[in-house]
């Protein structure tokens, strides 16, 4: 045996201290990743009768909805768009949002079989799932297009920070799914708060209304919730709104990036316990 | 200088390794009722959290574990149900982290704790190898490479893009194997994994593990199977309660064993019959040897008559099947076979009995291996989970040593005179 003076030698052990994230790792189990999303798009493109129809179906019946009770009946001022398009950008990257936290947050419960039976970065659960959601945002998008060349509306070149959206959208999600996925092996209660906190959580995004009703000097604040600059990012770099979200889209980074870090390092905490208790 | 070269010896070295788990850590709050009480509960609970460990509520699955596996050594695992073997692959195979102690690993490990681990019904064949290989620790390229001989070796070429929910379990299980078998890092961890498929199926299986052994690779073993455990490996490890009782040659230390107290599995039932040996044709449901009159003890001696009972399922309408016996003892000898007469079985349950005459079988250990055969000849199925310790009783003879052979029969025996002697103390002078 040659080959020995290269074998890689690891020391399996109590974790003891204050330990890395070792997010390499997760690089190094990039293909897994790639393996875990593409089942999840698989499995419910395969499973649902409706399959790809439902990505469309649910964001266009709740803009509908809101067009009906918000923008007829409520007359919500939509910042001179036209309702439903205001609305419908809202809700593609709420929806992606929403379902990468509920998806990301069941995930490490969903997958005890792998947990119990294969060792890989647990990272790459919670991170599957929210990967997974964008193949729904992609197909909702292309039916914004179509609302947008029906209203005549033309996105400005602010259309470019549209990704960085998208990302900080997808963040905000797996920041709070990590956090949620800990928890949820260990507190089973977890599954039954996300429907309950999703919901609240919409109404307190500037989705059915704009953010321009809250009070200027309190405007930037509403960044704190990491999806108001998210949305209100997305009606600025496809709608055209005249003033870009500023200050609020800073502090929304910067509550993502706290967030995140704080997930991490929980679940990183946690992550040599799924196995015990899962 | 001299330690580095100490580590490139071995594969393996477990230094006191330790694992607790605290009980009570596996409750499951499931009902929305549970989650309201563990709810209204929970500030309460973080108080007695808070106190410290609870010794009581705490329990060592294993203690002090000390072993060196050798580069390309193959080494067993074995003991019964409970001494800690399954706890040891999860701490070396990195999905649980030990309490205490170190583990030191040189090589890539791989392990295999269950075939089909990820496996989705909804996907094909071709995409399950793929997602499969990847959770296993496979590259793409890699599976790529193999995807052929994957294919082959489970024999489910025609259905490869068929979703795995229509499979027979035959099918799932063949190419569930395939996939693990074709993984080749340095260390191998393998549970026991081979107590799938139907016979034809084991053998192959246990032929390409051989293989793999033969390469040079490291592999640690757990297995039930002693039969397997002697064919495969070298050196084995005796765990007991949580902690190592004996590491030695595979012959002596099976051997051993296999004689030791406690060691017998005299009852193997299986309620959900997918998770029972067998296939599509058979399954079995419930093996079990005991004493024909059951005074309740579980005691058997060697004045015991034993009964062996075979229940098993039958999936073919028709089919001409038979049980057989094959009657080991410890050191392998078979010590005979019997079986009932082959005749046509209808779909379903069926339960065959045998009895084992009393006065036959020493005061030693044996393997009952459960055979199912169809037409006569074909083996369907074969269990080797099944031993009995036979003890021995109070003797009416003035021998008390150790009583030799593998069966004790009592045999008829006849003696008579045939010249009488008349009374001298010289015999030499009475002709």
């Amino acid at each position: 045996m040659t080959q020995t003076d290269t074998l890689p030698t690891l020391r399996l052990g109590p974790t003891r201290g204050f330990l890395k994230l070792n997010l390499s790792e997760v690089w190094l189990y990039r293909e897994l990743l790639y393996f875990l999303v593409w089942r999840d798009i698989k499995v419910r493109y395969k499973q649902t009768a409706l399959g790809a129809a439902w990505a469309v179906l649910q964001p266009v019946m709740t803009m509908i909805v809101f067009s009906i009770f918000f923008g007829r009946l409520a007359k919500v001022p939509s910042d001179g768009i036209p309702y439903p398009v205001f609305a419908y950008t809202a809700l593609l990257p709420w929806q992606l949002f929403a379902f990468a936290l509920t998806e990301s947050s069941n995930s490490l419960v969903g997958s005890q079989n792998l947990i119990t039976k294969v060792y890989f970065p647990r990272l790459v659960i919670p991170l599957a799932s929210v990967l997974a959601g964008l193949v729904d945002f992609a197909i909702s998008f292309v039916v914004l297009l179509i609302l947008m060349a029906i209203y005549g509306i033309r996105p400005t070149v602010a259309v470019v920070w549209l990704p960085l959206f998208v990302l900080l959208a997808l963040a905000s999600a797996l920041s709070v799914g990590l956090w949620f996925s800990a928890l949820n092996v260990k507190y089973r209660d977890v599954r039954y708060t996300i429907p309950f906190l999703t919901q609240i959580w919409m109404f307190a995004t500037p989705v059915a209304y704009s953010s321009t009703l809250v009070p200027p000097e309190w405007r930037a604040w509403l960044g704190l919730n990491p999806m108001a600059g998210v949305v209100e990012g997305f009606r600025w770099a496809l709608l055209g709104k005249a003033t870009g979200p500023g200050l609020m889209l800073w502090i929304s980074i910067v509550a993502v990036v706290l967030l995140l870090v704080g997930g991490l390092i929980y679940f990183r905490r946690m992550e040599s316990t799924f196995a015990d208790i899962a | 200088m001299k330690r580095s070269q100490d580590n490139n010896e071995f594969a393996i070295r477990a230094e006191g390794i330790g694992k607790r788990y605290k009980l009570g850590a596996q409750e499951r709050y499931r009902t929305l009722r549970d989650t309201l009480v563990e709810t209204a509960t929970a500030p309460f609970r973080i108080f007695q959290r808070r106190r410290g460990p609870d010794p009581a509520r705490e329990f060592w699955a294993l203690k002090d574990i000390s072993f060196d596996v050798k580069q390309g050594e193959v080494v067993g695992i074995i003991g019964r149900n409970g001494a800690g073997k399954s706890t040891l692959l999860k701490i070396l195979s990195r999905i649980t982290e030990p309490t205490e102690g170190e583990a030191v690993i040189h090589g890539r490990i791989g392990s295999l704790l269950e075939v089909g681990t990820g496996f989705h019904p909804e996907l094909s064949g071709r995409e399950n190898i793929y997602l499969n290989g990847a959770i296993l620790g496979m590259r793409k390229a890699e599976i790529q490479s193999k995807f052929d001989d994957i294919v082959a070796f489970a024999e489910v070429e025609r259905f490869i893009d068929t979703p795995v929910k229509h499979y027979s379990s035959g099918m799932y299980t063949r190419l569930a194997f395939a996939v693990a078998a074709h993984l080749e890092p340095e260390i191998l961890v393998i549970d026991e994994v081979l107590a799938v498929g139907d016979l034809a199926f084991q053998k192959k299986c246990l032929g390409k593990m051989r293989e793999v052994a033969n390469t040079g690779r490291t592999v640690l073993f757990v297995s039930h199977n002693m039969t397997a455990v002697r064919s495969l490996c070298s050196r084995v490890v005796w765990l007991q309660q949580g902690t190592v009782n004996r590491i030695g040659k595979v012959g002596e230390v099976v051997g051993e064993y296999l004689s030791s107290s406690g060691a017998a599995v005299m009852q193997l039932e299986w309620p959900n019959p997918d998770e029972a040996p067998g296939d599509d044709q058979v399954r079995l449901s419930r093996v079990s040897v005991k004493a024909t009159h059951d005074d309740g003890s579980g005691m058997v001696n060697v004045a015991t008559a034993l009964t062996v009972e075979v229940c098993y399922w039958n999936f073919t309408p028709d089919v001409i099947l038979n049980v057989s016996l094959e009657v080991y003892s410890v050191e392998e000898v078979c010590l005979f076979a019997s079986f009932d007469t082959p005749r046509p079985r209808p779909q379903g349950l069926i339960r065959s009995l045998c009895e084992i005459p009393a006065n036959f079988l020493n005061d030693t250990m044996y393997q009952i291996k459960v055979l199912l055969v169809r037409d006569a000849g074909t083996i369907l199925l074969k269990h080797e989970g099944l031993t009995v310790e036979v003890n021995d009783v109070e003797r009416d003879v003035p021998y008390y040593g150790k009583w030799v052979g593998i069966c004790r029969p009592t045999l008829r025996w006849s003696s008579e005179v045939l010249t009488e002697l008349p009374e001298v103390t010289n015999v030499a002078a009475a002709f």
